[in-house]
């Protein structure tokens, strides 16, 4: 099972990275967003999976999963939230200001003005 | 004490802008004049010297102390530095009005120049040396480009801090050098007392061509001493310290210091004497067509720097031939120190008086001038005493100096080593002609600005004689130009003998090293060459007007300063061009090297490091439900890539984190099954509602290369992660920390919940800072919602 995730885990990366190399700025955040579907999955995966019981005490098992990644990505997952919302504003603003959503067009001007 | 007085400068110019901004009343130059006074104080109580150093620890670990060490060389300098200094911040009040310039930060400037000055010619340390010589290339940077309102001074500031710099650089590399051959010190007397044993060490040549190179490049040899004319751009107090008497002369200092190490080689003394010969025939000569006051003192600056390093050239043959042969080349040394202290006090005193033209006329343009005798006639006997000296006549300082330059260049033509028995007559010769046109501009300076027929229309200012305090310092030195030409002996023993004595590192310890500095010796061929220059000077004098076309034959395509600009602009348009060709401006572009980048340093290491073999065991097993979760999120996240519309897009985005959140569920996660449901509905709500403002998902990319490039560099990504995944979970080296937290989550948090325990209990500041980055988010959030810019004024944020 942990090879069959890890060859999923290298397509969402690689489906991330092409996204984010793109000029639109929604497949960027769309990118975004799958790359820390594919991270999460990857500190999972490292754990080992299915290796006892969820790590709940009130389950009486010989064995649990490692809860540390868990914790983790528990975490991640509210931070890449926190990421997602925040470069959807971005980008919802910056259309308003701007225009477009190519980021190629979106460069700053030159400093002397 | 020593290293107090050393930085005191520096220490007090943390005070000068306070002073300046609250004493507006009083010139801050007064509050500035008694420390320079002070040291010279403090330094004259030296003598007669004891030599004597001090340590104060500084990066003890690295070798590096900030390590102090007073003999003879440098308490000469250290007496120029504070005596001319003295002077010159005198001037400075009276040259400087309070109510216009920028005194707080002048003085600042000067000062640190000061205690970096003090710090090169006392320190022992060689990198403290370094750093305070790169201290005096910065000041002297400030002080030129001063005026920097000024086109010229700005091109000067530049011309000169790449010049020293790229010096300053090349000792850096010399100082490390030695470091190495000493075994890690960086004490300059270790390296003297180990120097025996170098010639034949193969680092020998580079370290003293390195040091030469910085000592050239700050002492404005040929043919680095282009940036010396362009520096007279600097306030004129500031010419006649720095770019005179003491900056310019750090080089001197450094082949001064550095000869006992050195001498030894033939390389040295050919290249010192023949750089400094080259120097003072090539700057002399092109001193007498300079048409501004302040730049023709700048090349007869430069030749006079010439002069006297071509004396310590010289005065390394000391350490070669027999002891009678040394007294001989032993009298170059003398006659180098003697020149430094001499050139120090008539150029000050020209500087000064042609700051006073500048001053009271109102141009320093000597086709404009002339005729300034009846105006200004103090100024005027100055510059006759100042000029003769220069010039090398009698009874002035100059023409002993000069005598025994001539006498010291004969000797080397009677030198029988190095070759000299054969080239060693063309030094005499060359010293001659280089008198000459020394003679020659001499002349000039006073002549085409005080003699001949005043020309009022020309003059932007009423010519009338400087406010006394303003002669007061040109004073001084006049007369001490007439002192020590009169009285030479005042100096011999008690500062010319043990500076000498310093530079040779004490070759006549045994013998006993006296100086005595003679006004005769009879009929030598010294007195017959002087007698030829000031014939042969008038001469050309005389004729200037005839023969000064022949000065149109040189170039400007070909000088230099062309040279120098042009290396300038193609370095800025080279660096540039090759600069905009991979900064592109774009995120995308970085980003593409970012990944690019990292993928080969992985692939690199992957490929040298690991021996390959995936040890995969104890896998769990595959079930069907579970395969065809994994279909689901391959199929979301094709979707999400060919999706043609955002609507698409977004639901492929948010079928992938649901199934995701199955996964969750299926390996025993369910708090994190929960959260993903939860954040991923959240998410897909508010897609959607952004979904509404933004435009269509339109592709920008064009064509099949591009896209192309993108794929490989996508899947080489994919493929890498998956790689080092594998990797990572083949090769288990420690165990997982997991089992403590299971231990211990009931027992010390009486939680229940692992994964929770951990989040709010292990490590609970993680939580905390996460929060905290949600809460910054959200800020930033509700401020890009907020803020709109006002219309009508270009779109910019009040």
């Amino acid at each position: 099972m942990e090879v069959v995730m890890i060859i999923v885990i290298g397509c969402l990366f690689a489906g991330a990275t092409y996204l984010m190399l793109s000029k639109s700025l929604l497949r960027i955040i769309i990118g975004t967003g799958l790359l820390s579907h594919g991270a999460h999955l990857l500190l999972l995966t490292m754990g080992g999976l299915k290796k006892g019981a969820p790590p709940l005490l009130g389950v009486q098992a010989e064995q649990y999963v490692d809860p540390v990644p868990q914790a983790l990505i528990l975490t991640a997952i509210v931070i890449s939230f926190g990421v997602t919302a925040f470069l959807l504003v971005l980008a919802y603003r910056s259309y308003q200001e701007i225009g477009t959503d190519n980021i190629e067009q979106m460069r700053g001007k030159e400093d002397h003005d | 004490m020593l290293n107090l007085a050393i930085v005191s400068p520096l220490i007090f110019a943390l005070f000068i802008p306070f002073l300046y901004k609250y004493v507006r009343s009083i010139h801050t130059g007064w509050f500035v004049l008694p420390l320079p006074v002070l040291l010279f104080v403090y330094f004259i109580q030296h003598l007669p010297l004891e030599p004597y150093g001090q340590t104060i620890p500084w990066i003890p670990s690295l070798g590096m102390d900030f390590q102090v060490y007073m003999d003879g060389l440098g308490l000469l300098f250290s007496l120029l530095i504070t005596g001319i200094g003295s002077l010159v911040v005198l001037y400075s009040i009276y040259y400087l009005p309070k109510e216009k310039e920028k005194l707080g930060h002048f003085y600042v400037y000067l000062l640190l120049f000061m205690g970096a000055m003090l710090g090169v010619v006392l320190s022992d340390n060689a990198m403290a040396l370094y750093l305070f010589w790169e201290l005096t290339s910065f000041s002297s940077f400030l002080l030129i480009g001063y005026w920097n309102e000024r086109e010229r001074s700005r091109y000067g500031a530049q011309k000169s801090m790449l010049i020293t710099v790229l010096g300053g650089l090349s000792l850096l590399g010399g100082f490390l050098l030695l470091s190495v051959m000493s075994g890690g010190s960086y004490s300059i007397r270790d390296w003297i007392d180990m120097a025996d044993a170098w010639p034949q060490h193969p680092l020998f040549l580079p370290a003293m061509l390195l040091i030469l190179l910085g000592a050239f490049t700050k002492s404005a040899q040929f043919p680095f001493y282009i940036w010396l004319p362009d520096a007279m751009e600097a306030p004129t107090p500031v010419s006649a310290y720095l770019h005179s008497a003491t900056m310019v002369k750090a080089g001197i200092y450094l082949v001064a210091r550095f000869t006992p190490i050195f001498a030894v080689s033939s390389l040295w003394v050919w290249l010192v004497m023949g750089i400094g010969m080259a120097t003072l025939c090539w700057a002399s000569f092109h001193a007498a067509r300079q048409t501004d006051l302040k730049g023709l003192l700048a090349y007869s600056t430069v030749s006079q720097l010439g002069l006297i390093m071509s004396l310590l050239g010289a005065g390394a043959l000391a350490f070669h031939g027999d002891p009678s042969d040394r007294r001989l080349y032993m009298a170059a040394v003398v006659a180098a120190v003697f020149h430094l202290i001499n050139h120090a006090t008539f150029k000050g005193s020209l500087f000064m008086t042609a700051g006073i033209v500048d001053h009271e006329t109102g141009t320093r343009d000597i086709r404009r001038l002339g005729g300034l005798l009846s105006f200004m006639p103090i100024t005027f006997t100055i510059a006759v005493i100042g000029s003769l000296s220069m010039a090398g006549v009698p009874p002035f300082n100059g023409f002993l100096s000069k005598e025994m330059f001539f006498a010291a260049m004969v000797q080397v033509a009677n030198a029988h080593w190095f070759s000299l028995d054969v080239w060693g007559i063309l030094f005499p010769v060359l010293a001659w002609v280089g008198s000459v046109f020394t003679f020659l501009y001499s002349l000039l300076f006073v002549g085409k600005t005080f003699l001949g027929a005043p020309k009022p229309s020309e003059w932007p200012k009423q010519p009338h004689e400087a406010p006394v305090g303003m002669l007061v310092a040109p004073v001084v030195l006049a007369v001490l130009v007439i002192g020590f030409g009169l009285f030479p002996n005042v100096l011999s023993n008690a500062v010319i003998a043990p500076a000498a004595d310093a530079i040779v590192n004490g070759v006549f310890r045994q013998e006993g090293l006296s100086v005595h500095i003679s006004h005769w010796h009879g009929w030598t061929i010294e007195v017959w060459m002087t007698i030829g220059v000031i014939v042969l000077g008038v001469l050309l004098y005389r004729t200037f007007d005839s023969w000064k076309r022949v000065y149109g034959a040189f170039s400007q395509r070909l000088s230099l300063n062309h040279l120098y600009d042009t290396v300038v602009r193609q370095m800025e348009e080279r660096s540039h061009s090759l600069t905009s060709r991979y900064m592109t401006g774009y995120v995308r572009t970085y980003f593409l090297y970012i990944l690019s980048a990292m993928l080969a340093l992985l692939i690199v290491t992957i490929v040298l490091k690991v021996d390959g073999e995936f040890s995969l065991s104890h896998l769990a097993d595959v079930g069907v439900h579970e395969l065809m979760l994994v279909l689901a999120a391959l199929v979301g996240t094709v979707t999400t890539l060919v999706a043609k519309s955002r609507l698409v897009a977004i639901i492929a985005l948010g079928s992938v984190g649901y199934t995701v959140s199955l996964f969750f569920v299926l390996f025993r996660a369910p708090d994190l099954a929960l959260t993903q449901l939860v954040i991923e509905t959240i998410s897909v709500a508010l897609f959607l509602l952004c979904f509404y403002h933004l435009p269509k998902l339109s592709r920008h990319e064009k064509g099949v290369r591009f896209r192309l490039g993108n794929a490989l560099i996508s899947l080489g990504v994919g493929a890498l992660v998956s790689v080092i995944a594998l990797l990572a979970y083949s090769e288990k080296n420690f165990a997982s920390i997991a089992q403590y937290h299971i231990e211990n989550a009931y027992e010390k948090a009486a939680g229940k919940n692992i994964v929770n325990v951990i989040l709010v209990d292990f490590r609970g500041f993680d939580t905390l800072f996460e929060i905290c980055v949600l809460a910054i988010a959200a800020l930033g959030i509700y401020a890009l919602v907020k803020l709109k810019a006002p219309k009508g004024e270009n779109g910019k944020y009040e």
